[in-house]
């Protein structure tokens, strides 16, 4: 087939962010520009000589991307060629909301045109899955191990969309491997917008989630109806528009499919915990089906 | 000058990852497609190509045998067999060579 | 058109004049006027370029970095702990090859904090694949951006250069300098022309992993460009000398060393002062002199030995430390000899200046005064004992 991401990339079977990059890059089309952080991604689809991409692509350091793509959309508008092409940042969780916060928070605020995407597979996975600020709470990682005196890890995800949103910038979106036009058709309406836009999408990694390499859809899809992933769209600040789920699930559907939260499933206590994450999505975004809410201007599900 | 290393676009094809395949693969029964397209996009190697109901087909040069798209066909109109009835032998595993015999 | 100018606003002229697309930088003493200056020149409509307003040093070169992917001419400047900050995309610009031209006005390193001039900032970052000029004066200096841009976008090279001015002494100075007319900034400096670029035309990849099969070539290919490096800049210098009427040598300047029997050797701004002292003792019959390391990479060996070989007594006085080990110029004039069979008797090595001590007349007096005695090793010079006892017992 025709693509942007070429078969021949070395990642793990069932690669939930392979699946995303792919449909990013081809909804974006060929006049884009793509700087990638250190990570996964980076490393499976450009091991030199070989590169999985179709357009001009470039890597430099772990938590930088924002900061090179603010560069590249710089030299754009001085050359004048800005309109015509554009410039997409990306990477993992860690390189996201860790190490390259402050890259990408200078980035929203100096408003570049620039799509910032998120491939947020919950954990440093590319070292061996260490816990980073996106691994959600009780997670099972390499460095949040539970034990007899731990659940996992001991703090929620970092709520990197309402971080981007306090920048003021034009658009925040969440997207799910599990909804590939979705994400698809976010990516071209943040390209559509002039200004800086940030997209986060959930990635499950077979490998450091501990699930079937057949399931990542399932698994990704289980996480948007329990209500633990959200996807939600804000222009300027304001939500637009969230994925509405019906029936709502509870999140053991989830969690049993991965071997991260085994260690929870006979801790009633610990899943009442994480119950009341996604009860706490559902309310604050309204997810559920019969509600009219969210507080602010809702058109449905995305 | 020895300039920056580069590589060309879509050179990854060079690899054929196809070799990873160890246990499934998928089989395209092509009784009931209706052609919504979801094998093809969500396939993490790119290696689904096809148009049309009951056109679709996977590379086996670089499947690695995830089974995603089996698992998302609406239609169950993809099956993962074991690995092994290949006939033209493309894709398979490269049989590992035996080394020199100890003196 | 000579005209009286501080350091820094004659660097962001001649920047104007290199006519950058892109300029990034953070502000850190004592470089922020460079940056400021072409702020203005941009704000005022002189200069076509973007300014981006970055959080930090890192981000500072990695701005400049992308733009420079672009096939663009690009600037930053920076100084000490935001050189070091910036240090990991330091070597990347230099392992991806792109012609960035950075202005460092050096400085000590914390702690304890110190804004003043010394060379640790840069000397730590020799190692990275960058070309380092030193500057003695302004005049140089702003003639140092023109051949840094020359050199670094020579299509045969493509490696990034600092331009180094020592903080404040250089930076703060005011100098009557002759400008460059755009005529001839023009005439020596065409527009850029990238090799290779990130272009939607032809989409290659920048910056993949390389594994051990291909890493090893990409050192081997700057370690052999620096090389010749070295053979490039007095071209370039002499084709300078061409249009603008100003000689440099480049690689090392030698000051009155033919029939010297005492010669200091030392980089940046302390060899105006050091060339003083080496008239005032010539007037007195003394035969001393003084050679300069403009280019500190690639490093000169071959010329520093060159023009030492007959010189019984040197001395290497080092604006920095490298704590553990001998003086870090005074290791490699010392290596510049290694397996010659001409060579100086002695070489001293003094550290002096650390932090913005000044280096005096008298200073200098003493270090020629001091080769004539026993070969010293990393010597302070102008230490206060006084300083150096410690009692944390009784606080006063």
């Amino acid at each position: 087939m025709k693509t942007l991401f070429n078969s021949g990339h070395t990642a793990c079977a069932g690669c939930g962010q392979s699946m995303a990059a792919r449909l990013v890059i081809d909804a974006a089309g060929p006049n884009t520009i793509v700087v990638n952080n250190t990570g996964c991604l980076e490393v499976f689809s450009t091991k030199f000589p070989e590169s999985a991409w179709g357009v001009p692509w470039i890597h430099s350091l772990f938590e930088n991307a924002a900061a090179v793509a603010s560069g590249v959309e710089s030299a754009l508008t001085y050359l004048g060629k800005k309109d015509s092409i554009n410039v997409i940042a990306q990477g993992g969780d860690g390189s996201t909301a860790d190490i390259g916060l402050q890259a990408l928070s200078g980035m929203l605020e100096r408003g570049h045109d620039i799509l910032y995407v998120c491939y947020d597979n919950e954990a440093y996975m590319n070292t061996g899955v260490q816990r980073s600020g996106l691994t959600p709470f009780d997670t099972n990682t390499s460095t949040s191990p539970a034990g007899k005196q731990s659940t996992g890890n001991i703090r929620p995800k970092k709520p990197m969309p309402e971080i981007a949103n306090a920048h003021g910038i034009p658009y925040v979106a969440t997207a799910s491997t599990a909804f590939p036009q979705d994400i698809q058709r976010k990516v071209k309406k943040a390209l559509s917008i002039k200004g800086p836009k940030y997209m986060q999408i959930h990635v499950p990694c077979p490998l450091g989630w501990r699930s079937d390499t057949n399931l990542t859809t399932l698994v990704a899809r289980l996480a948007v109806e329990t209500g633990l992933y959200p996807l939600i769209e804000f222009e300027n600040g304001v939500l637009t528009a969230r994925r509405q789920i019906s029936p709502l699930k509870p999140v053991e559907e989830y969690l049993k499919t991965q071997g991260r939260f085994k260690h929870l499933l006979n801790k009633p206590e610990e899943l009442k915990k994480i119950q009341e994450i996604a009860d706490s999505n559902i309310k604050k975004y309204g997810l559920k089906v019969s509600e009219v809410t969210p507080p602010t201007a809702g058109s449905g599900g995305t | 000058m020895f300039g920056p290393l580069v590589c060309k676009p879509g050179a990854s094809r060079n690899n054929r990852t196809g070799s990873w395949r160890m246990e499934s693969r998928p089989k395209f029964l092509k009784k009931d497609c209706i052609a919504c397209n979801m094998c093809l996009l969500i396939c993490p190697e790119a290696c689904i190509s096809g148009q049309g109901k009951n056109n679709y087909d996977a590379d086996f040069d670089y499947c690695k045998g995830c089974g995603n798209c089996a698992w998302i066909c609406p239609k169950k109109d993809i099956e993962m067999v074991k690995e092994g009835h290949n006939p033209t032998g493309v894709g398979l595993p490269t049989p590992i060579k035996e080394g020199p015999k100890s003196k | 058109m000579k005209e009286l100018l501080e350091g820094s606003y004659a660097v962001a002229e001649i920047i104007k004049r290199c006519k950058p697309g892109v300029i990034s930088a953070y502000p850190i003493t004592p470089q922020t006027h460079i940056v400021e200056g072409l702020a203005q020149i941009v704000a005022n409509g002189e200069l076509n370029a973007q300014c981006v307003n970055v959080e930090s040093e890192h981000s500072a070169a990695s701005v400049v970095l992308g733009a420079s992917a672009i096939g663009i001419r690009t600037f930053t400047a920076t100084s000490s702990q935001g050189l070091f900050y910036m240090a990991e995309v330091v070597y990347n610009i230099a392992g991806l090859r792109l012609p960035v031209v950075m202005t460092v006005a050096a400085r000590a390193i914390s702690a304890p904090i110190n804004i003043w001039n010394d060379h640790q900032d840069v000397v730590s970052l020799r190692d990275a694949g960058w070309i380092q000029l030193h500057a003695e004066d302004v005049q140089e200096a702003v003639d140092l951006h023109l051949i840094a841009y020359k050199i670094a976008e020579n299509n045969s090279i493509m490696l990034p250069v600092m331009v180094i001015m020592d903080g404040f002494i250089l930076t703060h100075g005011v100098e009557t300098i002759d400008m460059p007319e755009q005529a001839d900034v023009d005439k020596f400096l065409p527009p850029y022309k990238a090799p290779y670029k990130l272009d939607v035309e032809k989409p290659m990849t920048f910056g993949p992993l390389v594994d051990p099969e291909s890493y090893m070539e990409t050192r081997y290919a700057i370690q052999e460009t620096l090389k010749d490096v070295l053979n490039l800049i007095p071209k370039v210098t002499a084709e300078f000398a061409k249009v603008f009427g100003r000689t440099y040598n480049g690689l090392i300047e030698e000051y009155k060393t033919k029939d010297a029997e005492r010669v200091i050797v030392a980089v940046g701004s302390v060899c105006g002062t050091i060339k003083e002292v080496v008239d005032e003792l010539r007037a007195k019959g003394k035969k001393v002199g003084v050679l300069r390391v403009v280019s500190y990479r690639p490093f000169p060996a071959q010329q520093i030995s060159e023009a030492l070989k007959n010189i019984p007594k040197v001395a290497v006085v080092d604006r920095a430390v490298s704590l553990g080990s001998i003086a870090p110029l005074a290791g490699e004039v010392k290596a510049a000899f290694f397996g010659k069979a001409k060579k100086p008797k002695m070489i001293s090595s003094f550290v002096v200046g650390l932090g913005g001590r000044d280096i005096t007349k008298d200073s200098i007096k003493e270090i020629f005064r001091l080769l004539t005695g026993k070969e010293k090793q990393g010597e302070f010079v102008d230490l206060k004992p006084e300083l150096l006892k410690e009692n944390y017992e009784d606080p006063v």
